[in-house]
């Protein structure tokens, strides 16, 4: 999965292709819903439009009941069920299994921003690609200086 | 602002400045005790007084909890305001639960101007095993990015959006934590986490393992975190065999050992009460012999009277030192 972050890195083919598709909204909607069909297959992706799959060993956040961002929730069981639906393993648990499993578990100590709302339902591959996930969470743990909390947000739409 | 906080201060047992008397214990080297208050399902204060005055003496703070196990009561501002004047410094409990991030600024904002002296944050239970299960879960923000946004607002004194405060708020900032929730090997950096964000002082779970809450408390020390944080141990009574029950099968996240459930079985029946508080107290004491832990948080739901008595039997008096 690693390797699919790898292939999906920025350049500026890429980018080129993101502010093409950015500016045809038919264009961007069939490119959105082939994200969508291969991110759902794959992930259980939700669309939140903001991709932490890199950093959570990529098991989805969003499939959180309270999705959270930062890790999980206090009430996981001993077994390891989510606190909210028993018959299914905490989503955070996989996270850190399948994180510490590749060396990746320092990932999971990044502190996550909260999400902009608005962005539901579209492409992550296409904000990636512009550039406007680069500080969805803090380059390092936080703890040696305070990290800033502020994602400039873009009053009115985008 | 400020002046409101003093007069807020003045209320409190121990003021000591500006800091409110939980901070000045903390900081102090205090082994602190606070204790956990319900407001009630009904818009009569009257409950709260009584839990309250029970307390006052016995513990540096309280917390009022918002709407816990998900179930809907008086607001927890309104009830931290009750304990104020009543005599005891409140800990607001706020959630991620019902509010979006602009609810949550604004309660956060409230609580400064009202002059409540400390705020302990969390991500809150689902509503699913709540008294309103068909209620829309909010959680706009983790208990990590609520955090953030609290010290934000104080030490930045700016919103999320950017906008700047003409007067911040001035409270002491604390998180939980659970350190029997696995990833077990997890929760030290995530309270890491918490303090990278904010925390300045945490309360945990029920501890009913105590060996299990050293290893935890191990990492953390491992980390150097309870040097930044004040690390408070939950502990709590169980007073019946039904307590047990509820606390083992329907209270996400508490984990009780076979050995306490034991003793709490094997006493005769009128004896479960006493044979819990002494479990209770027995916990107290080993936890205050163990470096890195700065107080307990005491949780006895419907037992709150009780408290004083436990802390007796576990040889905390007010003014108590802690283990160093």
């Amino acid at each position: 999965m690693y390797l699919l972050h790898h292939l999906l890195e920025p350049n500026p083919a890429y980018r080129r292709l993101a502010s093409f598709l950015a500016g045809r909204p038919r264009l961007n909607r069939l490119f959105t819903g082939a994200e969508r069909m291969v991110k759902q297959e794959l992930f259980g992706c939700r669309m939140c439009g903001q991709c932490a799959l890199p950093a959570t060993g990529y098991a989805c956040p969003m499939t959180c009941p309270k999705q959270l961002r930062n890790g999980p929730c206090g009430g996981v069981g001993m077994d390891g069920s989510c606190e909210v639906y028993p018959d299914r393993r905490c989503v955070w648990l996989m996270a850190y299994e399948r994180a510490e499993a590749r060396g990746r578990a320092a990932d999971l100590t990044l502190l996550q921003r909260p999400i902009d709302q608005r962005r539901w339902d579209t492409s992550s591959w296409i904000s990636y690609w512009q550039g406007r996930d680069e500080d969805l969470a803090t380059g390092d743990n936080g703890l040696a200086a305070a990290a800033p909390l502020s994602r400039p947000v873009r009053a009115g739409g985008e | 602002m400020m002046s409101q906080v003093r007069q807020a201060a003045a209320i409190a047992p121990a003021p000591a400045g500006t800091r409110g008397a939980l901070q000045a214990a903390l900081e102090g080297g205090a082994f602190t005790v606070t204790a956990e208050v319900g407001p009630p399902r009904s818009a009569d204060t009257e409950a709260i007084r009584r839990k309250v005055a029970a307390l006052r003496g016995f513990v540096t703070a309280v917390n009022l909890t918002d709407n816990q196990s998900a179930m809907a009561r008086m607001a927890n501002w309104a009830a931290s305001l009750v304990a104020m004047a009543a005599g005891v410094p409140p800990i607001m409990q706020l959630t991620c639960r019902d509010r979006n991030r602009i609810m949550l600024q604004s309660e956060l904002l409230a609580a400064g101007a009202m002059g409540i002296p400390n705020i302990v944050v969390m991500t809150g239970d689902h509503p699913r095993f709540g008294d309103h299960p068909d209620a829309k879960p909010v959680f706009d923000l983790d208990s990590i990015g609520l955090l953030w946004v609290a010290r934000t607002l104080r030490d930045e004194g700016r919103l999320m959006s950017g906008r700047s405060l003409a007067v911040s708020p001035d409270w002491f900032l604390g998180a939980v934590e659970n350190p029997f929730a696995p990833p077990l090997s997890f929760r030290a950096a995530r309270l890491g986490k918490k303090i990278a964000a904010g925390a300045q002082f945490v309360q945990t779970q029920y501890v009913f393992d105590v060996e299990m809450f050293g290893r935890w408390l191990a990492q953390v020390r491992d980390l150097g975190l309870d040097d930044r944080c004040h690390i408070i141990a939950g502990v709590g009574p169980i007073m019946s065999l039904r307590a047990l029950d509820h606390l083992q099968h329907r209270v996400p996240g508490v984990y009780i050992p076979h050995d306490v459930a034991r003793r709490l079985l094997a006493v005769p029946a009128g004896q479960t009460a006493d044979e819990g508080m002494k479990v209770c107290a027995e916990i107290i004491g080993e936890l205050r012999r163990m470096p890195g832990v700065a107080g307990i948080h005491m949780i006895a739901t419907g037992n709150e009277h009780r408290i004083p008595d436990i802390l007796q039997l576990a040889g905390v008096a007010a003014g108590a030192t802690r283990a160093h």
